[in-house]
């Protein structure tokens, strides 16, 4: 188990003081001109030593996506965005640190700004976060007053702006273009890449989006080195991880671990186990509604990271782990997945505003067994003609959970079908 | 959709009070010149909470006005985003988040908690304007699950006596406890900490 104090965020539960002074006296902005004293290149390069991650759910590698900005501004601005429109379903994780970590976020504001050349940048907190983006920016409002952000921050001679902006509810503002849309004061609807962010993004300017997570680890990376960072989990899933174990679960909970935990073991140390025992388990969804759903026998042994979790067809994604024992309803809680995609799709892209109300009324049916087993291929087909033909990837967050019971719940959905059939006859 | 849903009078008029148009303000400040448009959405929710909780058309025109934008984009932005109500809504907007985590922990039950101490349906309002009852989609808080959030605040694991407790202390006009409703801080694990057990120190 990771020791405490190769913990991050060791405020989590909020048990201590989130701001100013309690963050000063957990290790936060220690140094901090220090570590922008040797330099933007080398802030970059340790972070992608790190082997860091992107927290959000693509994991892509945030060092590497910092190296895309470009090196020397040709006029315009580049800018941060920070992506706090946390809301795929079981994920809660990025709400803790903007309550009670909210200093880690701003020195790593102030660090990534730094090291992709911008001299501002913009928090996206969901609009649901209310007391959440109080807390934040009561945090930044310190920060300016003890001039560790601002104008020569922290001394470094870096001019550094924060400001925050607050969504107003729409799911598809998590993703990134999206977002900057959203930011630009219109619908939130994904734009076309390329141009990618880091060459046309925020007003048409360089612009980097990262996660909440993946920001306000780097200052901790940069102080204890990359090769720290480095040596928990397994190569390319490195570090420690915050996860949420929601759903059936005796001590449902938010912990950070270290990645590579098996799911098993994650859940039986920190969660109190599967309610009514590891043997009542059904399904797991191991990243967040999107990902697909894994049956007992692969949780009995896979690991929580990145690229175990893709082995078996499924994601880390966000790493919120939703638990389902044996008394649910696997079908209708895949149901209720594809009604928030249809939901939320955005409507720009006729497969994704069609194919999630599709999929939504096909699933609807499947809770009933209303519908002939030729139709689960059918079904499989429509999330195959949504998957991969959308601009932004909820088309596939809503084909997948979809997929992922046709593949481990087949029989369980032919039963359904037969015994509502037997019902019609009796 | 329409800027106009149900059928309802809609005001001829709004402008901020000179208070609310201070904060107005400063969020435009925060956006480089230029860029004011940026503002439109904390605007729009500035004019919401100044006129009782919901969002006229008169508010979006003064908004889009206000930042010399098109009245249209105001009106896309407005109906757009779920957190802008286009019609008179109750004082306390009580949100009760369905989605999965929040499901596999019974908002089923809290939902016909709700539904049973307001006396309204999904999506009513009660006769005296004081409550209004919507479904959620997930609002980020599910390891604390079932949860609703009414009005900017966040009750969270709650069972059917502490709803019907909550919704009967904002009856009674009393604010009830925010956050968890069982014996627990924020999101630690329900039966006490497996990690962090005493303060880390510097990390």
């Amino acid at each position: 188990m990771l020791k405490d104090q190769d913990r991050i965020f060791t405020n989590i539960y909020g048990h201590h003081d989130p701001f100013l002074e309690g963050a000063k006296s957990r290790g936060d902005w220690d140094g901090t001109k220090e570590l922008l004293a040797n330099g933007r290149e080398w802030v970059v390069e340790t972070v992608k030593a790190s082997g860091l991650r992107g927290r959000g759910g693509a994991g892509f590698s945030t060092g590497l996506k910092w190296s895309f900005m470009p090196k020397e501004s040709d006029g315009r601005p580049h800018y941060l965005v920070v992506n706090a429109d946390e809301g795929e379903p079981g994920t809660c994780k990025d709400r803790e640190i903007l309550r009670h970590d909210p200093h880690k976020l701003i020195e790593g504001c102030l660090i990534a700004s730094f090291a992709i050349g911008a001299n501002a940048a913009y928090i996206y907190v969901r609009g649901e976060f209310y007391r959440e983006t109080e807390a934040l920016q009561r945090a930044i409002d310190e920060a300016y007053e003890a001039g560790l952000i601002g104008n020569n921050a922290c001394g470094s001679g870096w001019d550094f702006e924060c400001y925050v902006h607050r969504g107003m509810g729409a799911y598809i503002c998590g993703e990134e273009t999206a977002l900057i849309e959203s930011l630009e004061g219109k619908k939130g609807q994904p734009r076309l890449k390329p141009p990618f962010p880091a060459n046309a993004g925020l007003y048409g300017c360089p612009s980097t989006v990262n996660n909440v997570e993946s920001i306000a680890v780097a200052p901790t990376i940069l102080r204890r080195g990359a090769d720290w960072f480095a040596g928990m989990g397994r190569p390319n899933n490195t570090g420690t991880k915050l996860f949420n174990i929601s759903g059936h679960v005796e001590q449902p909970c938010t912990v950070e671990e270290e990645m590579s935990i098996p799911l098993k073991e994650l859940i039986k140390k920190h969660a109190g186990g599967v309610i009514g025992g590891w043997d009542n388990l059904l399904a797991i969804i191991p990243g967040g509604a999107s990902v697909p759903c894994l049956p007992k026998g692969i949780c009995d042994s896979v690991l929580m990271d990145f690229d175990s979790l893709r082995e078996q067809q499924s994601g880390l994604g966000t790493a919120a782990i939703m638990v389902m024992d044996k008394s649910t309803d696997i079908v209708a809680a895949i149901a209720r997945l594809s009604a928030f995609y249809k939901h939320e799709s955005c409507g720009q892209c006729t497969p994704c505003r069609e194919g999630t109300g599709w999929m939504s009324r096909m699933m609807a049916r499947m809770v009933e067994g209303n519908a002939s087993v030729d139709e689960i291929d059918l079904l499989d087909q429509v999330t195959r003609q949504v998957e991969g033909h959308t601009i932004c990837a909820l088309g596939d967050a809503a084909a997948w959970p979809v997929q992922g019971l046709i593949r481990h719940f087949r029989p369980e959905l032919e039963a359904r079908i037969e015994q509502a059939k037997k019902n019609a006859a009796a | 959709m329409s800027t106009q849903v149900g059928n309802f009078e809609q005001p001829a008029e709004f402008a901020f009070t000179s208070e609310v148009m201070k904060m107005a303000k400063a969020h435009i400040a925060k956006y480089p010149k230029g860029r004011q448009a940026s503002a439109v959405m904390p605007l729009l929710d500035l004019a919401q909470r100044q006129h009782e909780g919901w969002l006229p058309r008169a508010a979006m025109d003064y908004v889009a006005d206000l930042l010399d934008m098109p009245r249209m984009i105001a009106y896309e932005v407005a109906t757009f985003y779920t957190m802008y109500n286009l019609a008179p809504i109750g004082k306390h907007h009580v949100q009760v988040c369905t989605n999965l985590p929040c499901w596999l922990r019974g908002s089923d039950k809290i939902v016909d908690a709700a539904k049973r101490n307001l006396g309204i349906e999904m999506g009513g309002s009660t006769d005296d304007g004081m409550f209004t009852l919507s479904e959620m989609e997930c609002l980020g808080a599910c390891v604390n699950a079932p949860m609703m959030q009414i009005n900017d605040d966040y009750f969270e694991d709650l069972d059917e006596t502490s709803t019907e407790s909550i919704l009967t202390e904002l009856k009674h006009g009393q604010q009830p406890k925010t956050g968890s409703q069982i014996a627990r801080k924020t999101c630690e694990p329900i039966g006490g900490l497996t990690s962090l057990k005493s303060n880390a120190g510097k990390n």
